[in-house]
């Protein structure tokens, strides 16, 4: 473990045309933190994750990362090779339509390994292996390695797009709404396997979701978000529990107890 | 031949300069009228202003002016914005260069590529040599070897020994290439990521970032569900260490054969307008695993014509109650062992007078 933070967001805005997608953000990351962003739909969550990741270029505003070699690198001012190389290796990002971060056309053992692949492991042998060990901890049973992913049901497929990800134990993972869609006993038990992953490898993740439940039981920071903005950010349990903005204390208000 | 003889030697019979006059072409006029006046004056008895270039005299007396197609049914311009392409090529081995692929007298898939990376290499002292699956008897290899019979007046052979340019569907001639033969292949799909990444874009950034992992992915699905690599044509190549290129649809039996080949290898696909090219001694490796490593197809027995081992072998049905036979799939080098005194055991005439 490092003291530095392996994610620095500073002034980060990205605008399209007149209209604001996100306006300011700022933050630091550290190592094994998980940080949620929070907010309604429209709110910049997703566009935010979209900078961080590289997807698209900010209208102002810098991110610095601090690659496993120590140095710390302007993510907008890296090659496309370099950011390839990050993406596959360093970084994860575990999508919310499981169709868009899986290769459906390949079985689930293929999606596991392409990362290996893609750094230059090339023997069948131990690319299998590790594909099994994963899906293992991902709990999908290793008889199913050589089904495709359009023969799994949804929770399968978030739980294999975990594994495709972790499999080349990045240090950071972006999770986008990596649980809406899903019933909430699927939910609680994908939930909790990413808790255990998360605090098992030492990840720093950044989640978006509108879901303040997934936040609490995953973060440890929160940022809520609003129109482009963020407008409170704090410790999850006391933001959750002593909200003090007057759309949070909304939002928070708003959640159904069971 | 080289590729740069080509460019110096091809143009020459319909892009005559006065005197020895240099450099590019001049101004209108100045270049098209020798040929207006040859094609009008046919046996002139005015002294042609080329009379000291024999070999457009030659060109001339084998007739090809006189079909009213240019020299190799391509016009001047698109023969040397193809060689432009190739030149291209072999300057980046494997590197798939994008041409203004022309409309040509066949339909796509039989060749249109090959054909015209073909007419922009060859001069009128080149011996051209058609194969279409090893063989030099099929519709698709007679068709292509009478087309630049007629329109550039070549002389063609069946003999891979003696071709100076080689056109291929398919298949790598079994008899070694050597130093100065081009050997041109015709390629339907050039995109190794084709069928694992449908953007043209993507594929295009995957090849530009040497990002290759998606090709053993392929060949992993491979294993994992046949237990080995079961992909037997168009098996991916990594050429020069750099790009990975489809070797065209020819069997993986012959991709040994492009590795450091002597002979400078062309590759046209029409109709998806690429052209690229393995220079001569060049490193071609099939991508593989450390534990499944590349392996070229085995046959149980040798031609049942020639008795030819380690080559590749076409099967042949003979009746509809299973009867079989497996013989050369390169039709000369068949043809040439027996005309040796090599015999199959089913090569019943000892004349030799072709398959039965």
């Amino acid at each position: 473990m490092n003291d530095a933070p392996l994610l620095t967001a500073r002034g980060l805005s990205k605008h399209y045309g007149p209209r604001i997608g996100c306006e300011a953000v700022s933050f630091d990351l550290y190592e094994g933190e998980v940080l949620a962003v929070v907010g309604e739909s429209g709110s910049g969550k997703s566009t935010l994750l979209k900078l961080l990741a590289t997807e698209t270029p900010p209208t102002a505003g810098s991110v610095h990362y601090r690659m496993r070699d120590g140095a710390v690198r302007d993510l907008f001012a890296l090659t496309e090779a370099e950011r390839r190389f990050l993406l596959r290796t360093d970084w994860g990002f575990v999508r919310q339509d499981a169709r868009e971060g899986l290769r459906m056309s390949v079985s689930a053992g293929g999606n596991v390994g392409e990362r290996l692949m893609a750094v230059g492991e090339r023997h069948y042998g131990r690319i299998r292996g590790t594909a099994i060990d994963w899906l293992g901890r991902v709990e999908i049973d290793g008889d199913r390695i050589d089904d495709l992913p359009r023969d799994f049901s949804g929770g399968m497929r978030q739980r294999l797009q975990i594994a495709r990800n972790l499999v080349t134990h990045p240090r950071l993972v972006f999770m986008d709404e990596p649980t809406s869609g899903l019933d909430v006993s699927v939910q609680a038990r994908l939930l909790d396997l990413l808790r255990g992953l998360v605090a098992e490898l030492g990840l720093a993740v950044i989640i978006v979701t509108h879901d303040l439940a997934v936040a609490r039981l995953l973060s440890h920071r929160i940022m809520v978000m609003r129109h482009g903005r963020v407008i409170e950010t704090g410790l999850t349990d006391q933001v959750l529990d002593d909200p003090s903005e007057a759309y949070t204390q909304l939002l928070v208000s708003s959640v159904l107890a069971a | 031949m080289s590729a740069s003889d080509a460019e110096t030697k091809a143009p020459t019979p319909t892009l005559p300069r006065k005197g020895g006059g240099s450099g590019a072409a001049t101004d209108g006029d100045d270049w098209i009228s020798p040929v207006l006046k040859d094609n009008r004056a046919g046996t002139a008895e005015e002294p042609s202003p080329l009379a000291g270039e024999g070999r457009v005299g030659d060109l001339r007396s084998r007739g090809a002016t006189a079909t009213g197609y240019n020299f190799a049914y391509l016009d001047e311009q698109t023969k040397r914005m193809i060689r432009r392409a190739i030149l291209k090529a072999i300057a980046i081995p494997g590197y798939q260069v994008p041409f203004a692929s022309r409309e040509m007298p066949m339909p796509y898939g039989w060749g249109t590529g090959g054909v015209q990376v073909t007419a922009a290499v060859i001069g009128p002292d080149d011996v051209l040599k058609v194969i279409d699956q090893g063989s030099d008897d099929t519709t698709n290899a007679v068709s292509i070897r009478k087309f630049f019979a007629k329109t550039a007046g070549v002389a063609t052979t069946t003999k891979t020994a003696e071709a100076s340019i080689i056109q291929t569907r398919h298949r790598i001639p079994e008899t070694p290439l050597t130093e100065g033969q081009v050997l041109v292949f015709q390629v339907p799909i050039p995109e190794p990521l084709r069928y694992l990444e449908p953007r043209e874009t993507e594929t295009r950034r995957l090849h530009a970032l040497a990002d290759y992992g998606l090709m053993h992915v392929k060949l992993y699905e491979d294993i994992a569900r046949h237990g080995h690599i079961a992909t037997t044509y168009d098996y991916p190549v990594e050429v020069a260490g750099r790009y990975v290129m489809n070797p065209s649809p020819t069997p993986k039996f012959d991709n040994p054969k492009m590795h450091r080949s002597p002979a400078l290898q062309l590759f046209g696909a029409g109709r998806e307008k690429r052209i690229y090219a393995v220079p001569p001694h060049t490193d071609v490796v099939s991508l593989d695993f450390e534990d499944h490593p590349f392996e070229v197809q085995r046959f149980d027995k040798p031609c049942a014509l020639c008795g030819a081992n380690n080559v590749y072998l076409d099967e042949v049905v003979l009746d509809d109650r299973g009867g079989r036979m497996f013989v050369c799939s390169d039709s000369d080098f068949c043809t040439s062992r027996r005309e040796a005194g090599h015999r199959g055991e089913m090569a019943a005439d000892p004349a030799g007078a072709g398959r039965p």
